[in-house]
C-alpha cells in the first residue's frame, strides 16, 4: 500500500512529538517507558489507517492529525478555581467530581491526586496510580496488544498524558456516581491524549459519567483511550456526553473487557463536535455476561460523526444489544458501523444490534453498515437499520391539534432521541440530558454549562 | 360558520371531491354518509388541510375566512378539529405533552395566558371525566399500543381539550363498543353550544340516535347526491346506497 501525502505527514508528526517527549518521560518506570516504546513500534508497523481501511472507509483522520497541535507536556492551565470553571447544573446529581484539564487530572491545592476509601476503592489521576498502584495499573495498560486495538491505540499508548483512575475492590461498594469533567481549554490549537482505566471487582453497581467539554473555541485533537475491565459478577453503568465546539476532532477509543456474569450498561450522548469518532470494542469473555450499548448523536451544519462497534462474543451464554440513533441535519454526516464477531465456541449467543436515523435535511449523509461475522450455529443474532424522514402522518396529526410546524419537529425529534436518553438510570442526569438533547434540537445549545473560565 | 363551495380535489391526478356544496351554521349537527370510498374522508382532509389532496376548484370559507389558503395548524387554533378515522400513534410524545402543547399554542392565538404546569393538569382532569376516559390512557404515548376503541375516545378526548368550533368526527364510532359509543356521543352532546357545529361521518344510524343531526347528507363519487332531515339516515340503513345510486345515474 502506498502512503498518501496526508498519512506520511501525520505519522511524521506523531513521530516528532514522540521522539521529543521521551526523553522527558524519564521520571516513568521502566515498564511504562517499555510500553510506550513498543506501541510506538507497533504504531510504526500498522502506519496510520486511511479510507483504504474497511474501518475507516468513510472517515479520513490523516488530515486532522497532519495538522499543526501543540502536545501539552503538563495541564497548561494550573491555577483554575474549581467552582468558577465548572458550575455544573444538574443541582441533584451529587457525584464524585473529577476534573481533567487539556488532558491532565486537574486536583485544587488542597485537594490530593488520588483518593482511597476505608474499602479499598481507589480513584484519581492515573498518572498518580502509576506511581503508588503500579500491580493495578501495569496489568491492565495492556490493551494496545488486544486483537482490536489499531493504530489510534497505539498513539495513545505512545503518547499519552494523564487520566481517569477507578479501582473498585471485591465487595466494595461506592457511595455515588463519578462525575468526570473532560475539558479543552488552551489559547492555542493541542493534541491530547487522556488515558483513562475503570476496573471493577464488585457486584455493586459503579456509575460513572463522562463529560467531554471545551471551553473556548480553538480547535484541538483528542485521541483518548479507555479501558474498562469488569470482574466477576461487575456491574457498570457508563455515560458519555460529548458536547466539544465544531472545530474539535474528538477520537474515543473505547475497550470493554467482560468476565462471567458482569453486566455493563453504556449510554453515548454526542451534542456536538466537529470530527468525531468513537470506537467501542467490547471482548464479552466470561460466560453470562450482558452489554446493552446505546448512542445518540445530533448532527448539523458539516458535523462528522462515526460510531464504531466492534462486539466479540468469545464464549458461550453471553448477551449483547446494541441501539444507536442518529439526527441529521443541514450537510452533516452520521456513520454507523457495527460489527458482531461470534467465536465458534460461543454456543447460545445473544446478539442485537438496532440503528436508527432521522434525517431532517436533504443534504445529509447517513452510512449504516451492520457487520455480523457468526461461526458458531446455536446463536441468536439479528441486526436493524432503518433512515428515513420524519412521519408525515404524525406530523399532520400534531398540526392539526394548533402545534406549529417547527414544534411539530421538535416534538417527533426529541421523541425519536428519548429512546436512548430514557435509558439514563440516573433520574437527575436524564431530565438534565433530556434538556440538553431538547435545547440542541432547538438551536439554542451552545454549551451546557455556565463554564467560565479564568486562567490566572 | 363553514361555507363550502363547488370543491374539487384530486389525489395524485385523481379527481375525489367532484363539486361539493356544503354549508353549515353555528349550533347544527350535519351527518354525512355514503358507501366506502366515495370522498367522506378526503373532505374531512381538505378540510384540516392534508396537503397530499389538491384542490382544483371552488371555495372554502370557515368563519368569513379563505380556509384553504391557511397552514393545518392555524385552521386548528381558529377552531377546525378533524377527529380522525385512523388516529396515528406517535411514540415517544406523551399524551401530557402533546396536550398541554396544543392547548397553550391555542390558548395564546386566544389571546389567553398560558397554562401553569398544575392548572393545565387540573384542567385536563375535567375533561378526563366528561368523556370518561382511563387515567392510565393519558399517562402514555400519543395512541400508542391503544386499541382501536381507545384510540377514538383519545380523539373525543383532545376534542374536549381544544373546544372547537367545528368539529369533523370521521366514524368517531367505528370500533366503539355500545358503552363506550354513548360515552363518546355524550361528550359530544355535553359539549354542544349554539355557538359550535359538528359534521359527523358515519355509516351508521346507531351513532345518530345519540347525536341527533339537523341535516343529513349522503355523499356519493365525490359528490353530495341527497340532504335530508334526520330520517335519511334510517332510511338508508334499512335500504342501503343502492337507490340512491339509481337515482343519480338516472339524473
Ligand atoms: N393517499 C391516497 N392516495 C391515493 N388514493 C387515495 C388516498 N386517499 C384516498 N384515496 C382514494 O380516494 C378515494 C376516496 O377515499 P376516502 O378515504 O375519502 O373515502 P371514504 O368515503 O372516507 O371511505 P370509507 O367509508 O371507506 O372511509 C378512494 O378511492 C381512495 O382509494
Ligand atoms: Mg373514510
Amino acid at each position: 500500500m502506498t502512503t498518501t501525502v496526508f498519512q506520511q505527514l501525520a505519522i511524521d508528526n506523531i513521530k516528532s512529538v514522540f521522539e521529543q517527549q521521551f526523553d522527558d518521560l524519564i521520571n516513568e518506570p521502566e515498564w511504562l517507558r517499555q510500553q510506550r516504546k513498543q506501541a510506538f513500534q507497533l504504531f510504526l508497523e500498522a502506519g496510520f489507517p486511511t479510507r483504504k481501511n474497511e474501518a475507516y472507509k468513510y472517515t479520513s483522520l490523516e488530515q486532522h492529525f497532519s495538522g499543526k497541535f501543540t502536545y501539552l507536556s503538563h495541564a497548561l492551565c494550573e491555577k483554575i478555581n474549581i467552582e468558577e470553571v465548572f458550575n455544573c447544573d444538574v443541582p441533584s446529581l451529587d457525584t464524585h467530581l473529577i476534573i481533567l484539564v487539556n488532558g491532565w487530572y486537574y486536583a485544587s491545592p488542597n485537594q490530593e491526586l488520588l483518593k482511597q476509601t476505608p474499602e479499598g476503592i481507589i480513584f484519581g489521576s492515573l498518572r498518580e496510580a502509576i506511581k503508588q498502584h503500579p500491580a493495578i495499573v501495569q496489568q491492565h495498560l495492556k490493551t494496545y496488544f488486544s486483537s482490536l486495538a489499531s493504530s489510534l491505540d497505539y498513539i495513545n499508548m505512545a503518547l499519552m498524558q494523564d487520566g481517569l483512575l477507578v479501582y473498585i475492590p471485591q465487595h466494595a461498594k461506592l457511595d455515588k456516581p463519578i462525575q468526570v469533567i473532560n475539558l479543552v481549554v488552551a489559547e492555542e490549537a493541542v493534541q491530547i491524549y487522556p488515558r483513562h482505566l475503570i476496573v471493577s471487582e464488585s457486584s455493586n453497581v459503579v456509575q460513572i459519567l463522562f463529560c467531554d467539554h471545551s471551553l473556548n473555541a480553538s480547535p484541538f485533537l483528542m485521541n483518548g483511550t479507555m479501558d474498562i475491565y469488569l470482574k466477576d459478577f461487575a456491574k457498570v453503568d457508563f455515560y458519555r456526553i460529548q458536547n466539544a465546539h465544531n472545530h474539535s476532532i474528538q477520537i474515543t477509543n473505547n475497550h470493554i473487557y467482560q468476565s462471567a456474569h458482569s453486566v455493563f450498561k453504556s449510554v453515548y450522548v454526542t451534542l456536538h463536535g466537529g470530527t468525531v469518532r468513537n470506537n467501542i470494542y467490547v471482548h464479552m469473555n466470561g460466560e453470562y455476561s450482558k452489554n446493552s450499548m446505546y448512542g445518540l448523536w445530533l448532527a448539523d451544519k458539516n458535523q462528522h460523526v462515526d460510531y464504531f462497534t466492534h462486539v466479540n462474543h468469545n464464549v458461550p451464554n453471553a448477551e449483547s444489544n446494541q441501539f444507536f440513533k442518529g439526527i441529521l441535519d443541514d450537510e452533516a454526516t452520521g456513520i454507523f458501523s457495527g460489527n458482531i464477531y461470534v467465536d465458534k465456541n460461543a454456543q447460545k449467543t445473544n446478539a442485537y444490534q438496532s440503528n436508527k436515523n432521522l434525517i431532517i435535511s436533504q443534504n445529509a449523509r447517513v452510512r449504516s453498515k451492520p457487520q455480523l461475522e457468526i461461526y458458531a450455529d446455536d446463536v441468536k443474532c439479528s441486526h436493524g437499520s432503518a433512515t428515513g424522514k420524519l412521519n408525515d402522518d404524525a406530523m399532520f396529526y400534531l398540526r392539526s391539534r394548533g402545534i406549529s410546524h417547527k414544534e411539530s419537529c421538535q416534538l417527533l425529534m426529541f421523541a425519536f432521541a428519548s429512546d436512548i436518553t430514557k435509558e439514563i438510570e440516573i433520574e437527575p442526569l436524564k431530565a438534565e440530558i433530556e434538556g440538553l438533547v431538547d435545547k440542541r434540537l432547538r438551536g439554542e445549545l451552545s454549551r451546557c454549562n455556565r463554564c467560565s473560565i479564568s486562567c490566572s | 360558520m363553514l361555507t363550502i363551495k363547488n370543491l374539487k380535489a384530486q389525489i395524485n391526478g385523481k379527481p375525489i371531491l367532484k363539486g361539493i356544496n356544503l354549508e353549515i351554521k353555528a349550533g347544527e349537527v350535519h351527518a354525512i354518509m355514503g358507501p366506502n370510498g366515495s370522498g367522506k374522508s378526503t373532505l374531512a382532509s381538505v378540510l384540516a388541510g392534508r396537503d397530499y389532496v389538491e384542490v382544483t376548484n371552488g371555495e372554502v370559507l370557515f368563519m368569513g375566512q379563505n380556509l384553504l389558503e391557511l397552514a393545518p395548524e392555524e385552521r386548528a387554533r381558529m377552531g377546525i378539529f378533524l377527529g380522525f378515522q385512523y388516529p396515528v400513534e406517535i411514540p415517544g410524545v406523551s399524551m401530557v405533552t402533546f396536550m398541554r402543547t396544543a392547548v397553550n399554542e391555542i390558548r395564546k392565538y386566544r389571546n389567553l395566558p398560558q397554562l401553569s404546569a398544575s392548572d393545565f393538569l387540573k384542567y385536563m382532569r375535567e375533561k378526563k371525566e366528561l368523556v370518561e376516559i382511563d387515567t392510565q390512557l393519558t399517562n402514555r404515548s400519543v395512541n400508542e399500543g391503544f386499541s382501536g376503541g381507545e384510540k377514538k375516545k383519545n380523539e373525543i378526548f383532545q376534542m374536549a381539550m381544544l373546544e372547537p368550533k367545528l368539529a369533523i368526527l370521521d366514524e368517531t364510532d367505528s370500533g366503539l363498543d355500545i358503552d363506550a359509543l354513548r360515552i363518546v356521543a355524550n361528550g359530544v352532546n355535553k359539549l354542544k353550544r349554539p355557538d359550535n357545529a359538528y359534521l359527523v361521518i358515519t355509516h351508521y344510524q346507531r351513532l345518530l340516535d345519540y347525536i341527533v343531526p339537523d341535516v343529513v347528507h349522503v355523499l356519493y363519487d365525490g359528490k353530495i347526491v341527497k340532504t335530508a332531515g334526520k330520517e335519511l339516515a334510517l332510511e338508508l340503513e334499512e335500504k342501503g346506497y343502492d337507490w340512491i345510486k339509481k337515482e343519480f345515474q338516472n339524473l
